[in-house]
């Protein structure tokens, strides 16, 4: 370190003008190298981030949100162009830079094993706040945290929310000018995800910071006031989230059959030219068309016989605006032409229950992972299971599966207790593990070779569903690349057709979609959707809010309890107000822990 | 270097130690561990080997080695009827050596000749063999100077060699494998502890939070030497303390050579740790880095088991990069032989400049950079 | 199941050979500690550095000094004239022994008196040191021989003839070169194996694995083999080098000796695959493997013998298989032996190889995190 720097008081917040520049990225390029292949984490991005604001840098996984923020805290030196923050050359001066700024890396970066004050403590440290200014630091930091009586708790005892709060806490230590946050939250619950908003714009309003966050939830843009949207290293647009929805009116719409359920019409009118995007919401479809439509039109275009549907106006969102920028992007490959998987044969019709579970408890020591669970699924049903980190959705996959034993309660899966009987059922089981576990040395054609044989598949029938995996996936084009260098919505086809190799009656999904583009993962469902169709029972846990929208039943867990169960629209009109006629999944979900929290503090 | 950051980094450090249970544990247990294991485990001296003593006929010569080989330490003889039984019982691995007199053994000493006395002992254990070897001669030498003694002459013998064994007076292996053990063990700890915890860091992401904030890389560094170094010495001086009072390995040099060397050597040891972190960004290759290229070398290029004296020049070469020879060396000479201060100058110094030189690496190569 | 458990094992081929880091684990070190093994682990000492201190000036001290100037083994490197440049030189390592000859040496042994030398060692490393005492006194043996031949004089009485089974010449690489066959075996069957389901519990495939209908038998067997047919050639490998490059004979019958390699390896991947079982991480199965190799070489009585150890730790050494195996490599290479003398030594590691391997089978599914 130059002595130069040492004598330097930490600079002091600039009172910036709003719209001022605090950040500016300049036709920057960045290349890595992963194994053989050559990355182009970001080529040519420029863009500039205003003082005194939210700005959302929103893109999938993969899109080069972190590689962006490192290169502006000076942790990397750009391949080409320049960042400047707060009048610096990021990777020029590096040291002043990060004398300036507070940053809080994905994880948090706390040291797990100091409690919520010695980590304070530390960077308190590290940026050299005066020992006077501290306690009234500390109490201020503490308070709006609501990490005040937690101060002696190690912070790996914390949950995800609070760990979050300290994260944040300890790099607004020496208040910063800029805040650069990557991915603050992921793997945190609604509620708590709610209060980090809060914290943030207490920030920006009070000390007048700018903050720079990533994040791959879209609805959270909504609450930035600017927002870069970015995919695959290239940026796509910036702009305000309103602006961003306001340019998709009129391409918006909300479609109701009178026959078919609202899957099947969902699949026939993804397959319309005129439509980008169609999913389910509730009862209904949504739609995104490519040119503004009218919804008389579009109701008599896709009416017929004696199917009515009824299409209205919807109001546009962000997603809207970044899917069909998508697919702009995605142009010259058309994918929504796709055939629609062929499920092998389904063993049994009919609608009886495939799995019930009854009073189901499963103990770690004292912990109770999950407490007296019941619930039934009936074939052909898709089936979520919701709830934060942390809630005992993985522990009853797992014991679902027949990877864990259950502590007490009955377990039945395809009609063999698990209890007693794993092996019969497991053949009819297909799983789907978080993080998409595949062998990542392997090529993508031997990891089917070798989940087909690990099922018991052989000769005609093995070939056929390799062939089947690799045509129906999209993935005979990429068969001999190792599956570690596939892009991550591959990584999780490939792992889902591991899991389909034997044709199984039910599918276990842990967490499907984390990670993935809202393209693949508007594809991935309509796999699931085909598959359900054909009468494969899937369960599913998810994190995303609206994907619970798409099951057609929910269970919503907090604590290894249920909160609710029921079909999503029963659920969320629980909630139904004057003030709020629309209650989102979130609204409910949030609702729901909210009440749980109460109970519970009436008991004890 | 700041004076808060480094505080304040230090006192982390520190807090994470206390904590963590299996850095205490790397640096006491893992050393409780070994010592007792290679104290125990380790000896190159024979004591009681199993003989077999094959004596044809019976005569007051024969009785008198027999008698000479049943009084030594060394050996557990057990009488065999013929030398069939006694070579299946080599075959058998039940004895180590075969003591044969043969039935005309007391004639032929009588009539003056030379009377041979075979002895056959198991080769595969060369080093094994040649120490028995050595105590037979001893005991038969014993049982010369009886014979001509009762026969009321001197012994007539050209030359005697009169031996004295300097710092070691007893001969005991184990005096010397203790102290190069803990060079070893010392080697183990420093490389693995510093290394393994850098790379914690970087594997919970820490690293990257700490390098956002005005830390320069000189502090970081400079925080994990400090408590890692100390956490290192408390386990040395343990392991001096287990050598004195449990193995009894005499301790005759002087304190401060002794808190200087090991300090040096700790020194060389937690920045090879360092260096090694700034390597492997995961604590798994870390730690398989750490085993391989600390514990293989300093186990058998360190002179601690095999002396690099018998080994061929070009090894002997390749032994001068290898921290823990020095050490070993070092240590050798204080407990067994005292303050040799040519000695522990030069071995001294060949460990500073090994520290320097890692450090110089540490510093050249650990950037505030991610890439 | 056949296919299955094939399956699995072409799998962990895959995987185990596709990466270039773990290719080299496999190929490189056992190259590396075979030939350093090979040439540094020695207990025979071939340069003993010596200095002399000679007081006499006669006939017989030089003849006996050049005895030693002769000897291959010995190294001149200085002469003292005063009885204080003994210390230095044995202080600072500069030589390992000190031959000090009295004034009236000479004068002594042409009376017919005997004459004495008196020898100086370091004792710092003991074992160097009684070895190099043997070489003196050989050299003054011979000595002796000579001078009773020319100047007359009784025979010494009862003449030692000693002679060395199995090693004639006792050079120490034939005992060490072997072991290392058990070493290196060891070594590269933990390294397969102790991280094969740890790694899968990490990528969390290992949960995949167990969602098949393969039964843990399956996956015990698929994940055994690899380590098998990989530790097979190693030990071959090494074999080989051991006999070929090393020149060390091979006085027994292969087939006696590849059984002890196959309940050797039965029993290194039994352990192997307990350590991995019950570990979490890969990170856990190095440690775990590390915390059962280090043990296991020094108690195997591979560079110290295991008789040497106190009691309680001799039995201990009863559950180390590296113990059993050493002996048969040794035993099959030097002494021949046959079926008839080490069967009781095949069947403890194949009883620890059946142990471990059904407490791995019954762990992979049972462990919890």
């Amino acid at each position: 370190m130059s002595a130069a720097s040492e004598l330097q008081p930490v600079p002091q917040v600039q009172p910036k003008k709003k719209d001022d520049i605090i950040l500016s990225v300049t036709n920057i390029s960045k290349r890595f190298q992963i194994g053989k292949r050559i990355v182009h984490a970001l080529s040519e991005v420029s863009f500039q981030v205003k003082s005194g604001i939210v700005t959302g840098l929103i893109g999938p996984d993969g899109a080069g949100k972190t590689t962006l923020m490192r290169l502006a805290c000076g942790l990397l030196v750009p391949d080409s162009g320049s960042i400047s923050v707060l009048d610096m050359n990021a990777s020029r001066e590096p040291l002043k830079v990060q004398q300036s700024i507070g940053y809080m890396p994905q994880r948090f970066g706390l040291y797990e094993d100091l409690t919520v004050q010695e980590n304070l403590e530390l960077y308190a440290d590290l940026h050299k706040v005066a020992v006077k200014d501290r306690p009234a630091r500390y109490e201020k930091l503490l308070h709006m945290t609501g990490l005040a009586p937690f101060t002696g708790r190690l912070a790996g005892k914390l949950s995800g929310g609070m760990k979050q709060k300290l994260g944040i806490a300890c790099a607004l230590v020496s208040p910063p000018p800029l805040l650069i946050l990557d991915e603050p939250t992921v793997g945190v619950d609604p509620v708590s995800r709610r209060e980090l908003w809060e914290i943030i714009y207490s920030q920006v309003k009070k000390m007048n910071m700018s903050v720079l966050l990533s994040t791959a939830y879209l609805d959270e843009a909504a609450r930035c006031s600017e927002v870069v949207l970015m995919h695959e290293g290239k940026m796509l647009g910036q702009d305000t989230p309103q602006d961003f929805s306001r340019k998709m009116a009129g391409y918006a719409f909300e479609a109701h059959g009178s026959q078919r359920n609202r899957r099947a019409l969902q699949e026939a009118l993804s397959k319309s030219k005129k439509v980008v995007d169609a999913i389910i919401l509730g009862d209904q479809v949504r739609l995104v068309t490519r040119k503004p439509e009218q919804a008389e039109e579009l109701s008599e275009e896709f009416s017929a016989g004696k199917e009515q549907v009824t299409v209205r106006a919807a109001q546009p969102r962000f997603e809207d605006a970044f899917i069909s920028i998508l697919h702009d992007c995605k142009q010259d490959g058309d994918d929504k032409q796709c055939d629609l998987i062929l499920p092998g044969q389904v063993g049994g019709k009919g609608d009886e229950e495939v799995i019930i579970v009854r009073d189901l408890q499963r103990r770690f020591g004292d912990f109770y992972a999950v407490k007296n669970l019941s619930f039934s699924v009936k074939r052909g049903e898709i089936f979520g299971l919701l709830g934060a980190n942390g809630a005992g959705k993985t522990t009853t996959f797992r014991m679902l599966c027949g990877l864990l034993p259950a502590t007490s309660g009955t377990l039945q899966v395809a009609g063999h207790n698990l209890r007693v009987a794993r092996a019969p059922a497991r053949a009819k089981i297909g799983y789907m593990a978080q993080k998409f576990s595949l062998y990542s040395d392997l090529t993508v054609r031997q990891n089917l070779n070798f989940f087909s044989a690990a099922y018991g598949l052989r000769g005609q029938l093995q070939k056929k569903r390799i062939q089947w995996a690799l045509d129906s996936f999209e993935l005979a084009e990429i068969q001999d690349n190792d599956s570690n260098d596939l892009p991550l919505g591959y990584k999780q086809r490939l792992a889902l057709a591991a899991a389909l190799m034997h044709a199984p009656e039910i599918l276990f999904l842990d967490e499907p979609t984390s990670g993935i583009d809202p393209l693949a993962r508007r594809e991935f469902w309509r796999h699931i959707n085909a598959l359900a169709s054909a009468g494969v029972t899937v369960m599913v846990t998810t994190h995303f809010m609206e994907e619970a929208s798409y099951c057609d039943k929910l269970v919503i867990m907090a604590r290894g309890q249920v909160l609710a169960a029921g079909s999503p629209s029963e659920l969320t009109s629980r909630y139904r107000s004057p003030d709020n006629p629309e209650p989102s999944m979130e609204d409910t979900f949030i609702h729901l822990i909210e009440e749980f929290e109460q109970r519970k503090g009436k008991d004890t | 270097m700041d004076v808060m950051r480094l505080r304040g980094l230090v006192r982390k450090e520190s807090r994470q130690i206390i904590r963590d249970p299996s850095s205490i544990g790397i640096a006491f247990f893992l050393p409780v561990l070994l010592l007792l294991i290679f104290g125990y485990g380790v000896s190159l001296d024979a004591r009681h080997v199993p003989l077999a003593m094959v004596v044809e006929k019976n005569s007051p010569q024969a009785m008198a080695l027999v008698s000479g080989f049943n009084q030594s330490d060394y050996f557990l003889p057990i009488p065999m009827r013929s030398i069939q039984e006694a070579e299946q019982a080599l075959m058998h691995r039940k004895v180590d050596g075969i003591i044969w007199l043969r039935h005309n053994f007391a004639r032929q000493l009588l009539m003056g000749g030379k009377a041979p006395i075979d002895v056959i002992v198991d080769g595969v254990d060369s080093n094994k063999a040649r120490l028995i070897e050595g105590y037979v001669t001893g005991v038969w030498f014993n049982w010369l100077e009886r014979m001509t003694g009762e026969q009321g002459q001197r012994l007539h013998v050209p030359v005697t060699v009169e031996h004295r064994v300097w710092f070691n007076a007893e001969v005991s292996s184990r005096n010397y494998l203790v102290p190069g053990l803990i060079a070893i063990i010392m080697t183990l700890i420093g490389a693995m502890l510093t290394s393994m915890v850098v790379a914690r860091e970087w594997e919970r992401g820490t690293m990257e939070a700490l390098m956002v904030t005005p830390v320069s890389m000189k502090e970081v560094i400079a925080s994990k030497i400090i408590p890692y170094f100390i956490l290192g010495m408390g386990g040395m001086l343990l392991s001096v303390l287990m050598a004195v009072f449990l193995f009894q390995v005499p301790l005759r040099g002087s304190m401060w050579p002794l808190i200087v060397s090991s300090s040096l050597f700790m020194f060389t040891a937690i920045n090879m740790g360092l260096l090694i972190s700034v390597v492997a960004k995961s604590q798994f290759v870390a730690g398989q880095i750490a085993i391989v290229i600390t514990f293989l070398p300093a186990f058998i290029l360190s002179g601690f088991v095999f002396d690099i004296r018998t080994m061929p020049v070009v090894i002997q070469w390749l032994t001068h990069l290898v921290a823990a020879r020095y050490f070993v060396d070092i240590l050798q000479t204080l407990f067994l032989a005292g303050d040799i201060w040519p000695l522990f100058l030069t071995n001294s110094a060949w460990l500073a400049v090994m520290a320097l030189f890692f450090l110089m690496i540490i510093k050249k190569k650990s950037r505030k950079l991610l890439e | 199941m056949l296919r299955k458990i094939f399956a699995l094992m072409k799998k962990e081929f895959r995987t185990i050979l596709k990466n270039k880091k773990t290719r080299m684990v496999l190929i490189i070190p056992p190259i590396a500690q075979i030939l350093v093994f090979g040439y540094s682990a020695s207990f025979d000492l071939n340069n003993v550095s010596y200095a002399v201190y000679n007081e006499d000036s006669g006939l017989a001290s030089r003849q006996l000094l050049a005895r030693f100037r002769g000897a291959q083994a010995f190294h001149f490197v200085d002469t003292v004239n005063h009885g204080d440049g003994i210390a230095p030189l044995i202080n600072e390592k500069k030589v390992m022994l000190v031959l000090h000859i009295g004034p009236d040496f000479t004068r002594n042994l042409s009376k017919g008196l005997p004459g004495k030398i008196q020898v100086i060692l370091d004792g710092r490393n003991s074992n160097s040191a009684m070895i190099s005492l043997n070489y003196v006194r050989n050299i003054v043996m011979g000595f002796n021989t000579h001078w009773t031949a020319i100047h007359g004089g009784r025979h010494v009485p009862g003449q030692l003839v000693v002679s060395s089974w199995f090693n004639s010449s006792l050079d120490s690489h034939w005992f060490i070169i072997p072991g290392i066959v058990a070493l290196l075996a060891l070594v590269v069957t933990l390294e397969v194996t102790a991280l094969s389901v740890a790694k899968e519990r990490e990528a969390g495939t290992f949960d995949q694995l167990l969602v098949t209908p393969m039964t843990p038998l399956e996956i015990l067997i698929g994940k055994s083999l690899p380590g098998f047919i990989i530790g097979f050639i190693e030990a071959t490998f090494i074999i080989g080098m051991t006999i070929l490059w090393f020149h060390v004979p091979f006085r027994g019958s292969f087939l006696v000796l590849y059984v002890g390699i196959f309940a050797f390896l039965l029993s290194a991947i039994g352990i192997g695959l307990m350590i991995s079982s019950i570990s979490i991480t890969q990170q856990q199965g190095l440690m775990g493997a590390f915390l059962f190799l280090v043990p296991a070489v020094i108690l195997s009585g591979f560079a110290t013998p295991i008789e040497n150890m106190p009691q309680f730790v001799q039995y201990i050494t009863y559950l180390n298989p590296m113990r059993y195996f050493l002996i048969i490599v040794r035993s099959t290479f030097l002494e021949g032996a046959s079926f008839g003398l080490l069967w009781n030594l095949y069947w403890p590691m194949v009883l620890i190889g059946i142990a471990t391997l059904t407490a791995a089978g019954l762990l992979f599914r049972n462990r919890m995190y």
